[in-house]
């Protein structure tokens, strides 16, 4: 990145000890977010558009862009006027052996909002990883 | 009978010499200067990090970042790290922490971290204390963000929130424009009423603390004073105080730029890349700001400018100590004064700080002034060698010690989780530590620096692990005698081999143990 890059690309990942099935049940259904995204409290969806309220009560438009169940592979952009720019990436990959990994992918401009919510995200994940560990919130 | 209070006193960003007590001859510091004349002055007090959320959890847990887990800026303190202030309060002390915190993240639009939250709900934690304080109320560099004293601005003087510089700008980024008479960088003319002011507000905040407890309660109040850390933009109706024009240009300044880029040169790579605009590798700078382009009168400007700052925590820690006195504390009150990590403030051709390890960022204020009543109470009492007061510890020490210390000044057993050892208060007295260690680490949009560092026996030694622009084979090392601007660095000098290598091998043996999982980056600050 040069100094005065204004594009920012930030990835996050985990790897849970559940199938990928069960992974996808969770992230592939987009009103469930506040279930294991810590921070959201709530997230209504109407076609392809989702609004998320975070906990300081700020409500964020999102467009679903992907939400492909065979690959497993969810991508929705932020609309607020404060993103420039913003695609974020849900991909569950089956490890073949009963696990999965996620990975969650932030690009933005300005910069430092990827590095905001791949941050959240990957927070997200290790809650999703104990919620699911713990056979909570995997229901298909 | 009741025990030695604790006042933990605490700055942002502030360099040794910007006391009167260490020769500073800019901002009048009467009453720190006081606290040392009756007190302990440490002469090379070195943090474990020179960026705030790592120092600061280094304070508050007594280990070093490695260990607590606060790699850089960002990186969230878990909620349940040891906390010294839960130690005092378990062992029946009251706690509170007034001022800046900054164990989490600020930007957190989703309101995930505890320190966010607790602005919204009042001083007092709902669990009852949060990380040992039960008191706690929070400010930071202007009226952004949630925090306490950003709500109190805004609740009771609307007009004024829009005074302050914005820290940030449209792409959220540290904040690059200029202002005042030079256009500096994060100088800006803020007509804000003094009264008003962070400065002000943290010591009345902690005055209104102190004055709603019991004469015999034991307490440990950590008042955190979000400045002299940038920007640079204290009560315009005090700027008057110190003339820009008539401030001395650092002596860590070169005004020539051939000099200045001579010394940057002989440096490992980051340093000119940095200064030329070329590289950005933390979020602590503002990234569209070119070092080289500033001038004698913007250092002379931002060293004004910071005076004041210093000046107005001056007064206001004397309003602290007025108050405690009229309680009729003052005989048993141990005071100690620090700060995180200090500022380049114009050496090296320089603003604000990043992965260098270097006096401008690594020599710090440290005051103890013990209990008037404690002293030549005998041995085991913290602080007691202090005699007559005027005491000074050459020896290098560490933030990391501060934790143990309170407990000591508290008749706490330290607990073994504790990496320092207690603050000596001579330099004879065989409580000093053998060596100090700093260490850096930063992962930002492509670009990582990862420092370790050792002081020790008038060297300081920094080894280069390998990252963006570093293979693994650089370092600096400085004799901190007959350099004490570090401008020669001594890396390669063949001469300095063998006692490179010593020191080399001291750090590597000294490493503390690591946090595992490594925490990741949450958020730029």
């Amino acid at each position: 990145m040069s100094a005065q890059a204004r594009r920012g690309s930030v990835r996050r990942q985990v790897r849970i000890g559940c199938p990928p099935e069960q992974v996808w049940a969770a992230i592939g259904d987009p009103a469930r977010i506040a279930e294991w995204f810590p921070g959201i409290e709530s997230a209504t969806v109407d076609g392809s558009v989702r609004v998320i309220t975070t906990g300081s009560g700020l409500p964020i438009p999102e467009e679903i862009l992907t939400n492909d169940a065979v690959q497993r592979r969810f991508q929705y952009r932020i609309t607020a006027p404060m993103f420039q720019e913003h695609l974020s990436t849900l991909d569950v990959l089956d490890l073949e052996d009963g696990t999965s990994l996620v990975v969650y992918a932030a690009d933005a401009v300005p910069a430092t909002l990827a590095l905001v919510i791949a941050g959240a995200a990957g927070n997200a994940l290790l809650h999703l990883r104990t919620m699911l560990e713990a056979g909570e919130g995997g229901r298909p | 009978m009741s025990r030695r209070k604790i006042l933990f006193v605490t700055t942002d960003q502030q360099r040794y010499d910007t006391l009167g007590c260490n020769g500073g001859v800019v901002a009048r510091t009467p009453v720190i200067d006081g606290l040392a004349a009756s007190g302990i002055r440490y002469e090379r007090a070195v943090p474990q990090s020179v960026v705030c959320m790592p120092s600061r959890s280094t304070i508050l847990t007594g280990q070093h970042p490695t260990t607590h887990g606060v790699w850089m800026n960002g990186v969230p303190l878990p909620v349940d790290a040891p906390s010294v202030a839960e130690v005092l309060h378990e062992a029946g002390y009251r706690t509170a922490l007034i001022g800046k915190a900054h164990f989490e993240p600020y930007f957190d639009p989703f309101m995930r971290f505890t320190e966010n939250a607790l602005a919204a709900s009042g001083p007092v934690p709902p669990a009852g204390t949060h990380r040992g304080f039960e008191h706690l109320e929070f400010a930071t560099h202007g009226a952004m963000g949630p925090q306490h004293y950003a709500r109190w601005l805004g609740r009771e003087h609307p007009e004024a929130a829009g005074m302050y510089y914005s820290v940030v700008d449209h792409d959220l980024q540290v904040n690059a424009a200029g202002g005042g008479d030079t256009g500096a960088p994060q100088v800006h003319v803020n007509p804000i009423p003094r009264e008003w002011y962070h400065t002000d507000w943290v010591a009345d905040r902690a005055i209104s603390w102190l004055d709603s407890l019991d004469a015999d309660d034991d307490w440990f109040c950590w008042v955190s004073f979000p400045d002299p850390h940038h920007p640079w933009d204290p009560p315009q109706s005090e700027v008057g105080r110190v003339d820009w024009r008539d401030v001395p240009l650092p002596a860590g300044y070169l005004s020539s730029a051939e000099e200045r880029e001579a010394v940057l040169d002989a440096k490992p790579r980051h340093w000119r890349l940095w200064y030329d605009g070329q590289l950005v590798s933390n979020y602590e700078a503002p990234a569209a700001w070119v070092p080289a382009t500033m001038t004698d009168s913007q250092v002379r400007e931002v060293n004004a400018r910071n005076a004041v700052e210093c000046e107005l925590i001056d007064e206001a820690l004397g309003r602290v100590l007025a108050a405690v006195a009229a309680r009729g504390w003052s005989d048993d009150v141990d005071v100690i004064f620090t700060t995180d990590h200090g500022e380049f403030q114009g050496d090296y051709g320089l603003l604000f700080k990043g992965p260098y390890h270097v006096d401008s960022l690594m020599r710090l204020p440290l005051v103890w002034r013990p209990a008037p009543s404690a002293v030549g109470s005998g041995a085991g009492a913290a602080g007691a060698g202090a005699g007559g007061g005027g005491a000074v510890v050459s020896s290098p020490v560490g933030l990391v010690q501060l934790a143990a210390t309170f407990c000591s000044i508290a008749g706490v057993e330290p607990l073994p989780w504790m990496q320092g050892s207690v603050l000596p208060s001579a330099d004879d007295d065989g409580l000093a530590p053998e060596r100090v260690l700093t260490e850096w680490d930063s992962e930002l949009f492509g670009v990582d620096v990862h420092l370790r560092t050792v002081t020790r026996d008038r060297w300081v030694c920094t080894a280069y692990l390998p990252g963006t622009v570093h293979d693994g084979s650089e370092g600096e090392l400085y004799d901190l005698v007959d350099d004490p601007l570090q401008r020669v660095n001594r890396w390669d000098d063949p001469s300095c081999r063998s006692l490179r290598d010593d020191l080399l091998d001291d750090l590597w043996s000294s490493q503390p143990e690591r946090h595992i999982p490594r925490i990741d980056v949450q958020a730029p600050v």
